[in-house]
């Protein structure tokens, strides 16, 4: 009965998200308004945690084998890719790396200026 | 074998399911992470379609189904973001600076690479959404005129990629407080970092969901400025 009313509200959650996808014509899809609309609806008090926690737990654990269908589809497109496929490399590492420091050393900026600032208050 | 993958309905799941435990069984016996479970994962089963001759298409027949929860997964995310409310209330400046302060650097580094390696403008828009999550950055790059595929392609790779390096890169840079690790790997590396960053840790996990729909929504609008430039 737990499981089925978990599994029962994230499918239903997900399909209302796509019926917004369905209406609005911006390029967000609809696993991000489903996301924001679970929040929300965590948020207001409308649905309590323990009516959507195992079920989520469960597929946030198993999540990483989700991308493994998608990452082998690279073997289809690796034609296109080929010609443009070292500098196209190159691009995507260094701008990783330069993205993943430079959010977090911003974020870390921040936040132990807030907690200096806090102390001293 | 093409013929029965091409009719079976579970044995790319079961083919991927089992290369992932291998994986992990790999790294729990020599306690590394550098072995990461989710690239041997994608490597073997490569290898084993080229080996065997099998279609991507008879593989995906079956192999869809763990894409398929992907959408219900990612609703998900908001359970564990949900559980960390009062921290993201307390941090939003941090967490709201950041993520755009990064989504603006992944297009800048983007475009500086475009003129170094003379993209012309469709490359340059082909890659100029590959830091967010791919639903996301398919819709963008196809109304920019980019090529849909190799962004599709770049934005797995910049995943895989973010997946592995995380750890290493935040410890190289000293970041070491949980909220900046969480936003540092979602903004860099959308759904399939913070597949990491739930493993590293609830906060983290928590920053980096928050992450992946913050940096998409600024790089919707961003991308649409970014590509005027080239």
């Amino acid at each position: 009965m737990k499981y089925l009313q978990q599994f029962l509200i994230i499918m239903l959650v997900t399909c209302i998200g796509e019926i917004i996808r369905y209406l609005l014509p911006l390029p967000i899809p609809a696993s991000i308004y489903g996301l924001v609309l679970m929040f929300i609806l965590l948020y207001a008090g409308v649905l309590k945690l323990d009516q959507v926690k195992s079920a989520a737990q469960f597929l946030i654990a198993i999540m990483p084998v989700m991308f493994i269908p998608a990452a082998v589809g690279l073997l289809d497109s690796f034609s296109a890719l080929q010609p443009i496929l070292i500098p196209a490399l190159i691009t995507v590492i260094v701008c990783n790396v330069v993205v993943m420091v430079v959010t977090g050393k911003t974020a870390e900026f921040i936040i132990s200026k807030d907690k200096k600032k806090g102390e001293n208050a | 074998m093409n013929e029965f993958f091409a009719s079976s309905t579970t044995i790319g799941v079961v083919i991927s399911l089992i290369f992932y435990y291998f994986g992990m069984w790999l790294k729990a016996k020599f306690k590394s992470s550098l072995i990461n479970p989710l690239l041997i994962s994608i490597a073997l089963t490569m290898v084993f379609l080229l080996l065997f001759r099998i279609d991507y298409a008879s593989y995906n027949n079956s192999g869809k189904y763990l894409s398929y929860l992907l959408t219900p997964a990612t609703v998900s995310l908001a359970i564990p973001l949900y559980m960390e409310i009062e921290r993201m209330k307390k941090n939003i400046k941090a967490i709201l600076i950041s993520i755009f302060v990064g989504s603006i650097t992944s297009m800048t580094v983007i475009l500086i690479f475009a003129l170094i390696f003379h993209f012309d403008h469709a490359q340059y828009v082909t890659f100029l959404p590959k830091s967010i999550t791919t639903a996301i950055g398919m819709s963008i790059s196809e109304e920019l005129g980019g090529v849909v595929p190799i962004t599709v392609a770049a934005i797995i790779v910049t995943g895989i990629f973010g997946n592995i390096s995380a750890e290493g890169v935040l410890k190289a840079a000293n970041i070491t407080d949980p909220i900046a690790k969480g936003l540092a790997i979602g903004t860099s590396a959308h759904a399939i970092g913070t597949a990491k960053a739930m493993e590293i840790g609830e906060v983290e996990g928590a920053m980096s969901s928050l992450s992946i729909v913050t940096a998409g929504i600024i790089t919707v609008i961003g991308a649409n400025l970014w590509a005027m430039f080239l």
